[in-house]
């Protein structure tokens, strides 16, 4: 296995080693392509709980006049209730997504999550549009890990009962282990989970404590790969980017209602372009693919109609262990966009048989047991 | 007792009694391939050239080629492995075959190094 020498290492990075995790560069980092294996630790994640460390993850605070990150996201930031969490997007000026960010609203700030290979973007990006309202800061000192599986709840509860039932997509601040921690009931793999944020020096003391559970096991970024493919979730650089819309990646959900209903003017980059394909619908939009047989297609292979014109392209696939089939997601014209259409890919000079799926592939399982998650 | 001699890209090449010769990856090659979802065989009754690509082994993360290194024709195929790729990974040696070739040069396997060699050979690296 290769190794970078400028990459850089996550709080966890003793513990992946003593668990035998194979490591690789990921976005800069040396991070846990797997442990045991990915098709068992994709399996063990929705029969019971995995952790993952996803510090390589950015870590940005806002604070000051915080509704002035409406300025540059689509979402309702205005409308986003204190300990809420909300999936949104950093858009470009064209109508691109420049990248997607999970937006909690602490009391006297905005804590997000943004993606490890934009966050240095990311943060400029937000200090040039927010840097009169807010300051804006990129921690470098933090980890995160993520506890994913119908477990984690019960997991979670043994450390702080109140866990149990917070509401999918809030937060909460609580110490674990020791450690002060903020909690994000949310996930990257289609199950109910958690994302817990807390100081690096104390995620090794945590992730031990929480792999003593006989339910939990190591995952790495395999498995969160094929799971979230699974789960129908974007990765950001592969299926969105900055010339993809969000109508056209099928997040048009995450365009503030105020906006959709005409309420409110909408002051987010390329605002004018998104509101018109939203009336108007995009070219090209984004779908499930799955291919009759076992052949996995990956990104960049381009999708023919049965006439064998050129009609979109796939942009990230993988082989679905819980689904029991390869799983795919890409681009194609919006006339064949309908789940059930028949596609054609050629792989080494032979064509094979794709047919356009409805996303998930695998039904979601989060929380809803207590609480009204946010449109 | 049937010859089994190993190649520096970590195939096996086995001669039966017939003098035909299996073609496998080994255990080394499928952990590092980690868990194979796909295998593209050839045709049988197919030519192959010394060095052609005989085999795509597709894993969840990697793909794996794998090439003939002596020339022949492809006289069976291991058609399990359509709808069963993890035979690969589960016995590499075994049930997960790929291809049975009959090669235009038995003596040919000769050149290649034994279990111990090339278990030496793995170990360094």
């Amino acid at each position: 296995m290769s190794r970078d020498a400028s990459a850089r290492e996550t709080a966890l990075s003793a513990l992946h080693r003593e668990l035998g995790a194979r490591l690789v560069p990921f976005a800069g980092y040396l991070m846990p392509l797997q442990y045991a294996g990915i098709r068992e630790e994709h399996l063990h994640t929705r029969a019971q709980a995995a952790l993952f460390d996803v510090s390589h993850m950015g870590q940005i605070v806002i604070e000051g006049a915080l509704d002035a990150l409406e300025t540059l996201v689509p979402g309702d930031i205005v409308g986003l209730a204190t300990w809420r969490q909300r999936y949104t997007l950093l858009t470009n000026s064209e109508g691109g997504i420049r990248d997607d960010l999970m937006v909690t609203r602490l009391p006297d700030r905005l804590f997000v999550v943004a993606n490890a290979a934009c966050k240095e973007a990311d943060h400029a990006h937000l200090v040039a549009g927010l840097g009169d309202a807010c300051a804006v800061h990129l921690a470098d000192d933090r980890a995160l890990l993520a506890l994913q599986g119908p477990a984690a709840a019960a997991v979670l509860a043994e450390l702080d009962d109140e866990l149990a039932t917070l509401p999918f997509m809030a937060a909460r601040a609580c110490r674990l282990a020791g450690h002060d921690c903020l909690v994000n009931r949310c996930g990257y793999t289609g199950e109910d989970g958690f994302e817990i944020a807390l100081d690096a020096s104390g995620a090794e003391a945590l992730a031990r404590q929480l792999l003593a559970d006989a339910r939990v096991a190591p995952a790495g970024l395999g498995a969160r790969a094929s799971l979230r493919l699974e789960a129908g979730l974007c990765l950001s650089g592969t299926d969105i980017d900055a010339t993809t819309s969000p109508v056209a990646a099928d997040l048009a959900w995450t365009l503030a209602r105020k906006y959709r209903d005409g309420s409110a003017m909408p002051r987010f980059p390329g605002a004018a372009a998104i509101m018109a394909e939203l009336a108007a619908g995009a070219p090209r939009v984004r779908v499930g693919l799955r291919p009759d047989g076992r052949i996995p297609l990956r990104g960049g292979t381009e999708l023919a109609d049965t006439a064998g014109r050129s009609v979109g392209i796939v942009t990230s696939g993988s082989f679905g262990a819980s689904a029991g089939h390869p799983v795919a997601m890409g681009y194609v014209e919006r006339a064949l966009a309908a789940p059930g259409t028949r596609l054609e890919v050629t792989i080494r000079e032979r064509r094979h048989a794709v047919e356009v799926c409805a996303l998930p592939f695998v039904p979601h399982r989060y929380y809803r047991g207590r609480g009204t998650p946010d449109p | 007792m049937s010859t089994v001699k190993f190649t520096h890209d970590h195939e096996w090449l086995r001669r039966e009694d017939d003098g035909s010769i299996t073609v496998g990856i080994t255990d080394y090659a499928q952990e590092q391939l980690g868990d194979i979802v796909y295998v593209e065989l050839p045709e049988a009754g197919s030519a192959v050239a010394a060095g052609s690509q005989l085999v795509v082994i597709e894993s969840v993360k990697a793909v794996g080629e794998v090439a003939m290194p002596l020339a022949g024709r492809v006289a069976a195929v291991n058609d399990a492995l359509a709808d069963a790729p993890e035979r690969v990974n589960e016995a590499p040696l075994d049930d997960g075959w790929l291809v049975r070739i009959e090669v235009d040069d038995p003596a040919g396997l000769d050149a290649f190094m034994d279990e111990a060699a090339y278990r030496d050979y793995v170990a360094g690296l």
